[in-house]
Formats: structure tokens, sequence, C-alpha cells
């Protein structure tokens, strides 16, 4: 063990390390093709994994800072950004929280409306995360079929809202527009098909040998440890606690449909990437429903006042992203701006576990467990 | 102590003497039974914000934070905490850090959210890590709190004593303005 | 006749001249030849910096496949790369990064900025973190407007970066 002494003092972030002739410090990221927009510094010993720090930060855009010089209405287009391929649901509990606080009542069809755009987000967003940990995991089949598949649900997004992915649709007071006219018929034919098509992924990937050799037992997280480290989402429910706030705080009319959750007790990789497979099939199910009970004809907003105050108080609203439990927590002094907007969101609770799960395994396993952690780095980093 | 004031909620804490008991809209009893079993114990340290439908806010003192989150820990269902927020209350010189503690096990609790608040005091020229602007950490307790209060750390410049590594965690390595969700720090042109 | 034309005092002229000739019989076809090589086989590198990088992944989908115009799907090694697409918003913490990208990899090398918040900052033009566009430290040869750009508009970019290239002097 020899130690390297730094000249000078060098700033937080850069110090120069002891270092052990065993032990070596691989920097994984941000440019990487299995990291994302994020830095993983793990330490080696051989083959397997001594310590992982994760750092994340490389798209820390400061959406709470600038949400305090926006009005509530202006802050919508930036606060869909940490996650535009699930901008509903994470629009969702801003806009659920504004509601709170302005006190405005959301008409029926556009609550009906509401929940057939964020399971359809939901779906979009699980499809997007598939075909990369297809790809993270050599699997390029797996990458290719979901890829092309969310297409369809992105059409019919398009067609809702007229944007591909960002779709700002969600406002205080309901939906920005309503559906167009033959929207019922195209989308119930599309989720069909989809359905279909996902089922698909079983024979490909979920059955796979392959694919089961390399996740099963790897990254291995007990219920135990999965609540103590407050993980959330399909983390959560893989390690097998039954939490879903679609059914414990339901919001909208997810109380009048029937939703299930998919709990699967093993807690590993495995179990991971399944479970949001099974939410997709549980989503379309959702649709089919939310499509049946939805009032055919009526308003889908109730219109605000041009700058919305929203009085002295506090609001923290949740609602279960594609991610897991996404929460905004606003703190309000009668202005027409936000004192304070707090994101919480899942990806950035998620990433406690990443250290906790990466110790241990050998370093090729790194991509498989860290990417089954549903993690989205721009979501983290807000 | 089990008073309970609800509309309209105030996002800072009132003096000492609460308000007596409001009549409308009613508290509801089993967010009620919950607090009282908290406040109960710690009958001078506490202070009840309000208590709505799933969501309570406690203020606290900062140096019986550490006994209070305990207590929750062992004798209520709260077994994880959701969020860390710090807010910057510059007219107040004080800083307010708000832990929302949640529950998976019980499902009685799992639609609960139990705010937990405590005031820091607020220097003019931060120094973070040298100044008062210290919380004891509650990592202990509740272990996810780990990058929640890495983050605060690094945007308000509360140290939190007891954390294993307080550093940076979202900023740039270099940063040396500011902590930039200080109400004094402004960006470009607002 | 040559004899007579060629003596000592002028060969090192006539040589010159013959190279000359020489180079502009070859310098264009060749040229071109080397440009069609570079444009039809760009390697963008796999660096994402921020949202963008969703319609990206689309781009390289099925319904785009981006890789019939000869945009190959983005790839590890630097060393092999010649495109840089910049997905997005650069913050102050990945711009050191990103340009410590730029510089590892061999000329020659194209830049595209995508995204509105690579062209100007776009919706985060007062974020305290974000850079205004990343002329500052990249030279961008082409940029593709949008927030998010359509997988379409990326497309669109890559065959405008194909042209400026067939028209560029190879080197």
């Amino acid at each position: 063990m020899t130690e390297v002494i730094p000249t000078k003092q060098m700033p937080p972030g850069l110090q120069v390390e002891n270092v052990d002739d065993r032990i070596m410090t691989l920097n994984v990221g941000p440019q990487h093709p299995g990291s994302g927009h994020m830095r993983i510094i793990v330490k080696i010993d051989g083959d397997y994994i001594v310590s992982a720090d994760p750092d994340p930060g490389y798209v820390h855009r400061g959406e709470e800072k600038m949400a305090e010089s926006r009005n509530y209405i202006t802050n919508i287009p930036h606060l869909e950004r940490p996650v535009i391929h699930d901008s509903c649901n994470i629009l969702y509990p801003y806009v659920l929280g504004v509601e709170e606080l302005v006190g405005i009542e959301v008409p029926e069809r556009a609550k009906y409306v509401r929940v057939i755009a964020a399971e359809l987000n939901r779906c979009i967003y699980i499809q997007y995360w598939l075909a990369i940990y297809g790809i993270f995991l050599g699997h390029s089949t797996m990458f290719m079929w979901p890829a092309g598949d969310r297409e369809l649900l992105i059409d019919l997004m398009e067609k809702i809202t007229g944007a591909r992915v960002t779709h700002a649709y969600f406002i205080p007071g309901g939906v920005r527009n309503d559906v167009p006219s033959n929207f019922e018929d195209v989308c119930l034919r599309q989720v069909n098909y989809f359905e279909k098509r996902i089922k698909e992924y079983a024979d490909i990937f979920y059955d796979n040998p392959i694919l089961k050799a390399r996740t099963e037992d790897t990254g291995v997280l007990s219920r135990e440890d999965a609540i103590r480290l407050g993980t959330t989402g399909s983390v959560l429910r893989a390690s097998g606690v039954d939490y879903d706030l679609r059914i414990k705080e339901p919001y909208d009319v997810y109380d009048e449909l029937d939703v299930h959750t998919n709990v699967l007790k093993a807690g590993d990789s495995y179990a991971r990437s399944k479970v949001p497979w099974l939410d997709m099939l549980e989503s379309c199910n959702i649709i089919r429903q939310a499509l049946e009970k939805m009032p055919k004809s009526g308003s889908v907003r109730t219109k605000l006042k041009p700058n919305p105050k929203g009085g002295e108080g506090e609001v923290y609203r949740r609602v279960e992203s594609g991610r897991g439990s996404a929460g905004c927590h606003i703190i309000s002094k009668s202005k027409p701006e936000p004192y304070r907007l707090k994101l919480s969101v899942s990806s950035f609770r998620n990433l406690i576990a990443l250290p906790y799960l990466l110790k241990g395994e050998k370093l090729g396993n790194m991509p498989a467990v860290y990417w089954s952690l549903n993690y989205w780095p721009v979501e983290a980093d807000r | 102590m089990s008073t309970a004031e609800t509309k309209p909620p105030k996002a800072t804490p009132p003096p000492k003497a609460t308000p007596p008991e409001n009549k409308e809209p009613p508290v509801p009893a089993f967010e009620k039974s919950y607090i009282d079993q908290i406040t109960n114990h710690f009958s001078d340290d506490i202070e009840i914000e309000y208590i709505k439908e799933n969501r309570t806010k406690l203020n606290v003192k900062k140096e019986k934070i550490i006994d209070i989150a305990k207590f929750i820990k062992d004798n209520t269902p709260f077994d994880h905490a959701e969020s860390v927020t710090g807010v910057d209350f510059p007219e107040e010189k004080e800083i307010g850090v708000t832990y929302h503690l949640g529950s998976y096990t019980d499902d009685t609790y799992s639609k609960q959210v139990l705010a937990l608040a405590t005031r820091v005091p607020r220097e003019e020229s931060p120094n973070p890590g040298n100044d008062s602007t210290k919380l004891p950490s509650l990592r202990d307790m509740f272990y996810s709190v780990e990058f929640h209060e890495r983050e605060v750390f690094e945007m308000l410049g509360v140290y939190f004593e007891g954390h294993p590594d307080n550093r940076r965690l979202l900023l740039p390595e270099d940063w040396a303005d500011l902590p930039p969700l200080r109400k004094d720090f402004k960006n470009k042109g607002r | 006749m040559l004899k007579e034309l060629v003596t000592p005092q002028n060969a090192n002229v006539f040589v010159g001249k013959l190279g000359d000739i020489l180079y502009k019989a070859v310098d264009q076809p060749l040229g071109m030849a080397i440009n069609w090589g570079r444009m039809w086989s760009l390697w963008p590198v796999h660096i994402e910096t921020a949202c963008c990088s969703v319609e990206f992944g689309a781009a390289s989908s099925p319904r785009y496949d981006v890789e019939r115009f000869g945009i190959i799907e983005a790839f590890g090694s630097l060393r092999q790369c010649d495109l840089v697409v910049v997905q997005g918003t650069i913050t102050r913490k990945m711009a050191p990064r990103l340009r410590l990208v730029y510089d590892q990899m061999p000329e020659p090398k194209y830049v595209i900025a995508m995204g509105a918040c690579a062209i100007t900052g776009g919706l985060y033009f007062d974020s305290y973190n974000v850079l205004p566009g990343i002329d500052g430290i990249l030279p961008v040869d082409v940029y593709v407007p949008g927030c998010p750009p359509r997988p379409e508009t990326l497309i669109q970019g890559c065959m405008l970066l194909q042209e400026k290239i067939k028209r560029m002097k190879a080197r």
C-alpha cells in the first residue's frame, strides 16, 4: 500500500486517493454504452465489485429553481422534460397538487381521459426501458421489437395530443383538448394488437435461458432491504412488497377500475425486469376498462383563471408512474408562482439501492443489475 | 396538545401558541389517533401544523428530531422516508427541512404521509459544513434519506451531522457559488 | 525535343509542373472517393447527454431505421467514431466530459447539435447549470431544431451532414 500525497488542495471530487495495488478503480460513464447519463465509480478486485459509488448530476438542470420563477401554467412544459417518454405520469402529481391548491374540480370525462393517457404513457416508457435493457444484455432483437411496437402507442398519443413524446397534455382542471372523434375504436384496436405483441416477448426474452442465466440470482434485494432502502415501484414489487399507489391511494378514477398489481418474490434482476412487463399487460386491461366506462361526451376541462394563485399552504401528492411513486411537494405563498417545488422522483429513490446491490457482483453483471432498477438518469438529476 | 388547525394551513410554523380547535372541516379520526400517540409522548417539543386527510405535518425542534424519529420508527408503522425537502425562509433567517415518511408494511397506513418538519438557523454568508446550519442526520432511523440529505446539503447548505458522506451529488465539482436553492441565489435574468 | 526543353536549370520546375498535373488529375476523383466512404459510414459516439437520447434511440428503431442512410447505431469506442450527436442539454458538469470525448476522437470528426437545448439552451435558458448552446465548446456542423426533434428531423440533419461532407475538400 503506497500513499500518494497530493501536492495541492484539490477541489472536491478530484482528490487523489490511496493507491492499492489489488483494488482497481474503474469509471463507468458518462460515455459508456452501459451507463446512460451518469457515472458509476466502481472499485473492483479481480472481477468482483468491491464498492460502487454512483455519481449522478450530469443532467442536473435546476428544474426546482426554475419552477420558482414561473407561474403554475408555464411550469408545465419544463416539468415534463425529466422523463419525456413518460411525460403524462411525471406531470400527474404536479397537476393534482395545483388542483388541490387552487381548488378546482375536474370533469368526469377528463379523469378517464387522463387515466387512459397515463396508462398509454406507462406502456411507452416501459417499452423504451425494455428496449434498452435488451441492448444492454446484448440482445438486439429485444431492442428492435419494443422500439418498434412502442411506435403504435406513440401514434395513438400523437393523435390525441399532437406531439410524439412531449405532450404537455395534463393541465390543472383537466386535459388540454378532447380526444378525436373515433378515438375509442382506434385505441381499442391498437391496444388489443399491442397486447398480442407484447405477449410474444415471453418467448424471445423472458423464457430465454440465456437471459435467465444472466439475470437470475444477480443483485438480490430482500424484502426487508427493499423497505429499509425506501425503494419504490417495480423494484419494490419484485421484492415481494405489494404496494401500488393506484390501489393504495387511488387518484382520479382508479378506485372505480379493477386494478391488480404484479408481485414477484425473488427480488433478483430477472424479477425486476419482469414486473414492468406484467405492468404493461395490466395497463392494457385498465385502458380497456376505462374506455368502456368513460362518459361518451362532456367537458374535459374546467377553465382556470388566467394567472391562478395558489393560496397559503402546502400540498404533497403522489402517483404511480412507470418507474414507481412520483411525488410533488408544492409550497405556496399566495403568489402565481410556487414558493418551493420539490419533485420526489422514483429514479432518485431507487438509486440508493445501486451501491448496495452491486457490492459483491461480477463486473459483467453490472448493466443487468443497474438497468433493472428501472432507472432514468435524467429524472433522477432533475 | 392534541389541538389541530386545519384550513387554511400555514406554510410557516406559527408562534408557540396553537390556535384553538377549528370546527370546520372535521379532523379525520384515524390520522388524529396516531398523531396523538406521538404528541402524547413528546408534548412540549411537537407542534401540529395540520391534520388533513392522509396528510399530517408535525413541526419539531431540531434538538429533539432524533428522539422523535426513533419513536416514530419504533412505535408506528412508518418505515421509510420518501423525500426530504429543504426550503429557504430568508425573512425568518431559517431553513426548513421536511421529511416525508411513509409506510409499506401496514395496509391501513399505506395512504398516510407524515411530514416531519424542523428548522435550522440560516446565515447570510453560508459556509456549508462549517457554520451553524447543522442538523442531526436521520440516516440511522430511516436509511433511505441518505441521498436526499446529500442533495439538501448541496442545494441549501444544511450540514447533516452523523451522515457518513456529506459530498456533492448533483452539482458540478467546481461549484463555488451560493447553494442554488437559497432565495438570494438568482437565476440569470430573473 | 524533350531533351531540348528539359535542361538541368529548369528540371525542377518541370517536375513540379508534372506533379501539379498529376495532383490535379488524381485529387478530385480521390477526394470524391474518400468523401463517399466517409459519408456512408458515420459512426456516432455513444454519449447521451439529456432527454433527446429517447428520440435518438427511436431513430435507430425499425420504423425509422437511420442505418439505411449510413448512420450506424451508437457505438462504444471513441477511437472508431467520427460523429458526435449532442443529444440535448449540456450541463456545466457534462461540458468538460463532452470536450474530452471530442478531443479523443480521430480526425475527421463532425458534430450535430440535436435539440433546442444544444443549440441555444432551449427551455433551460435561465437555468444556473445549463450551457446556452454548445457553440462555445464544440464546432457544430449541423443544427437539428426541435424539443425534442422528431426522428425524421434527425435523419434529415444527418442527410444534410452527408451533403456537407460530399462538398468538403477531402484532406
